[in-house]
């Protein structure tokens, strides 16, 4: 294993949207390189299908602030308001710099930018849906994926790809370097650096069922809260309601924002009698405990009576065709099915993190309620916590979150290095990662890292994924105990150092583990229900005890610590949410 | 929904391990109880998970939307997420991607093709107009143009799967050409001169014989060779 020595100015972990589009904003000041565990192409920005919603107001009256009310509401009012008003408002300048840089829109007749209807997106603070989501047929993540990294290639930004991030050296407060592990030599590479961004994605594979792609394992947040950065909000995990079932693959909500409706095993339309208004346009969280409650009600599909049916049925063909092409290729390929004719098998699957690293508007990461910054430290995308989610994201807005706090985060880089000197790297930071690895490549407890995987993945589904209690979570600390020191007997068959990747699952299950704790240690102990996260035991929202944001931290002995973080309100009020 | 059929499947997968191998071999794995609506990437894994976790290949959304597991499948390029054991059978092999330098097993060196992935200016290149604080206009026509060549996902499937990119690794190729050709169709971009050029020369279109191969492999239905063609009559044309 060699060790290879680089220096940049600035360092970006991760290649998705929020990687790119901050790259985009560094190229040219300063020397930025970009890692990324992945070809940037593969990011799991490209899955994202529906739209990117902006109060453009093209196709009918729209405003941001409608927007931003919708996105604090949808959050069930854990959304930091400023920086919900802040997305909201440079929503409509990011999709005009996104077509600038000649992303394809759907367009109007009048050749304007195409929008439509979304989940929990309306007119007038509640009173009807409303045609606010710009895209491009049902592959708008793609289409933004590509055009960030075409306008990355034109920059001449440096790709250090297929580049895995392991650790940061933090030095009296102020970053100093990363330590990257290189997948086509083994070669460790210690970048050092004034700033340093992390946009690694979501950690959606804690979950049995999932959207997510295999490389969602939170490296970044991982490797963040082994060096005593808190997590925020992670017990609010996202179950998005159109998964195809077994395999969650993601059927976007562009299918119910064109007309898809949601029915049970007696063909009833059910989400009617959960949300009269917008019925099966209600917020994620709410669909999906509604078709979780029909299943627990005896009215799903099936022989184990578990899934529910997405109809499309009655839509045009030509409107599936044109608006929804993908997807509907999805339900041919995976499900042998023909969504214009068959109903589609769907169960809710793990989708989104609204929780991770804490940042503020900057996208500089916090440590504290105080909003304590460490310099040269950001996050951006679905690893960061801004909070323009709170506990529970509207469709579209993670596609506005990385472009705009990616931009954010990347502007403000720029201008933190401009004034800043290189901190002192001390010699031997990537000694903890050669052990970590040598100690890996040695491992001789026999036990295998897809079981214990698979384990995981299947309890958090059970114990705590939509609903919840104190017991399940209680239950579901315990599995964590135990998989932990089953994780610490861990072998793995490949020793080499090419193309390990028998090693790197491996170390990113190590991050799963710690994440998943996180999650339960966070989510037991808030005993209310809010957005994404349901408590059974404590079926309603407590403003009183709860309105306040989560830190949990990571202590070297013992089990996680929890602090607490107001939430920054002002504009609204909470309100009962109903739709 | 018919409940899959359960099948024992042989897997054939070609081998090699630079620090290991002195050249690449075949290796046999027999996966019992998969399912018929089973991915090859199911197949793969359970491989790697519970018989040889040094098989290596990569792959990421496992729904065909990344271009990470592009691998010549039974003999035909495809990405091992999107065929199912349904179609592939209970006999089946799998192999590198050809053309490009094998790292390591189904891991191929994408240095060279993402290489002519920028050498056909895929960016746009916009007029001298200030299109100010709107957006550009575009009609619905203009933009279904060249909506079939915006689905590339960059796996590699059409290119490496091209009888002419395999005797000459100079060839440009057609992922490329179809990357060009997004923008050569798009009513925004001025950069056609450009592209054309680069596309005219030796290393260019001209050197496709459409031998359609190309469309057949491209996972996404990209009219791979179609697009191929527009591009040499664009240069014709403008060549008059």
């Amino acid at each position: 294993m060699q060790i290879h020595h680089h220096r940049y100015d600035a360092v970006i972990v991760g290649a998705g949207g929020a990687g790119l589009r901050a790259a985009i904003e560094v190229a040219g000041h300063c020397r930025v390189a970009v890692l990324s565990k992945l070809h940037p192409t593969r990011s799991h920005t490209g899955a994202a299908q529906g739209g990117m919603c902006a109060a453009l107001a093209n196709v009918e009256e729209d405003s941001a602030e409608w927007h931003t009310f919708d996105t604090v509401k949808g959050g069930d009012y854990l959304v930091d308001q400023t920086a919900a008003r802040i997305m909201c408002a440079e929503a409509v300048d990011a999709v005009i710099e996104l077509e600038h840089y000649g992303l394809p829109f759907n367009r109007t007749p009048d050749g304007r930018i195409d929008q439509r209807r979304f989940g929990g997106h309306t007119r007038n603070h509640g009173e009807a849906p409303v045609r606010r989501a710009c895209y491009s047929a049902d592959r708008t993540g793609h289409m933004i994926l590509q055009t960030l990294y075409q306008q990355c290639v034109q920059r001449g930004a440096t790709f250090f790809d297929e580049f895995m991030a392991l650790d940061v050296a933090l030095v009296d407060g102020r970053v100093a370097g990363v330590v990257a592990y290189e997948l086509a030599t083994g070669d460790l590479h210690v970048f050092a650096t004034k700033a340093l961004l992390f946009a690694t994605g979501g950690f959606g594979k804690m979950f049995k069922v999932s959207s997510n792609a295999h490389a969602l394992t939170g490296d970044g947040p991982g490797l963040l809260y082994r060096r005593g950065i808190p997590l925020q909000d992670m017990e609010f995990f996202q179950f998005h309601p159109t998964g195809i079932y077994k395999l969650g693959i993601l059927l976007s909500e562009a299918a119910r924002g064109e007309g898809g409706i949601l029915r049970n095993a007696d063909g009833e339309r059910f989400m009617e009698r959960y949300a009269p208004t917008v019925k099966d346009l209600a917020p994620r969280d709410m669909v999906s405990r509604a078709m979780l409650t029909e299943v627990r009600e005896g009215r799903g599909m099936g022989p184990d009576r578990d899934y529910l049916h997405l109809d499309l049925t009655h839509l045009p063909p030509e409107q599936i065709d044109a608006k929804l092409p993908d997807i509907a290729d999805f339900v041919r390929t995976y499900q042998g099915l023909e969504p214009k004719t068959d109903l589609i098998p769907i169960q809710p699957t793990a989708h989104y993190a609204m929780g991770g690293i804490p940042t503020n508007i900057e996208a500089e990461v916090v440590l504290d309620a105080e909003g304590t910054t460490m310099a040269g430290l950001y996050a951006a995308g679905e690893c960061a916590c801004v909070s323009v989610h709170g506990a529970n994201r509207l469709g579209t807005n993670s596609l506005l979150d990385i472009v705009v706090f990616g931009r954010r985060g990347g502007r403000a880089m720029a201008s933190f290095v401009a004034g800043a000197e290189q901190a002192p790297l001390p010699a031997g930071v990537e000694g903890d990662v050669r052990s970590r690895i040598e100690a890996m490549k040695s491992g001789a407890g026999g036990e295998k890292v897809a079981l214990v995987r698979t384990e995981l993945q299947a309890r958090m589904m059970d114990l705590a994924s939509v609903f919840r209690t104190d017991t399940t979570l209680g239950e579901m600390a315990g599995v964590l105990g135990e998989l932990r020191e089953r994780y610490g007997n861990v072998s793995i068959d490949d020793t080499g150092s090419v193309f390990n990747s028998d090693l790197t699952e491996a170390l990113e299950l190590g991050y799963l583990l710690d994440l998943a704790d996180a999650l339960v240690v966070s989510a037991r102990a808030r005993t209310e229900s809010r957005g994404a996260h349901f408590r059974d035991d404590h079926p309603k929202r407590d403003d009183i005890a709860w309105m306040r944001h989560t830190l949990v931290h990571r202590e070297p002995d013992g089990p996680p610590r929890l602090s607490y973080k107001p939430v920054d309100g002002g504009l609204y009020q909470p309100l009962e949410r109903k739709y | 929904m018919l409940p899959p059929d359960t099948l024992n499947v042989r897997l054939r997968v070609k081998r090699y391990n630079p620090e290991v191998d002195r050249k690449p071999h075949w290796q046999s794995f027999v996966v019992e109880g998969m399912e018929s609506t089973d991915r090859v990437l199911d197949l793969l894994h359970q491989a790697k998970w519970f018989q040889d976790g040094t098989l290596t290949f990569r792959r990421s959304c496992a729904h065909g939307v990344c271009g990470s597991d592009a691998m010549m499948i039974n003999g035909e390029n495809a990405l091992a997420c999107q065929v199912l054991l349904a179609d592939a059978g209970s006999d089946i092999t799998v192999e590198a991607i050809r053309g490009l330098p094998v790292i390591k097993d189904l891991v191929v060196d994408m240095a060279p093709f993402f290489a002519q992935y920028r050498s056909v200016l895929p960016w746009l290149i916009p007029g001298p107009d200030d299109p100010g604080y709107g957006e550009r206009r575009q009609s619905p026509d203009q933009r279904e143009r060249f909506d079939d060549t915006t689905k590339c996902i960059l796996c590699a499937a059409c290119t490496t799967s091209c009888p002419v990119f395999w005797t000459n690794g100079s060839y440009v190729g057609p992922a490329a050409i179809v990357q060009a050709h997004r923008f050569l169709f798009d009513s925004r971009d001025e950069g056609a001169a450009d592209r054309l050029e680069i596309l005219g020369d030796r290393t260019g279109v001209w050197r496709c014989r459409t031998a359609f191969n190309c469309t057949n492999a491209c996972p996404r239905g990209i009219k791979v060779t179609e697009a191929i063609q527009e591009v040499k009559r664009t240069i014709l044309v403008r060549a008059v």
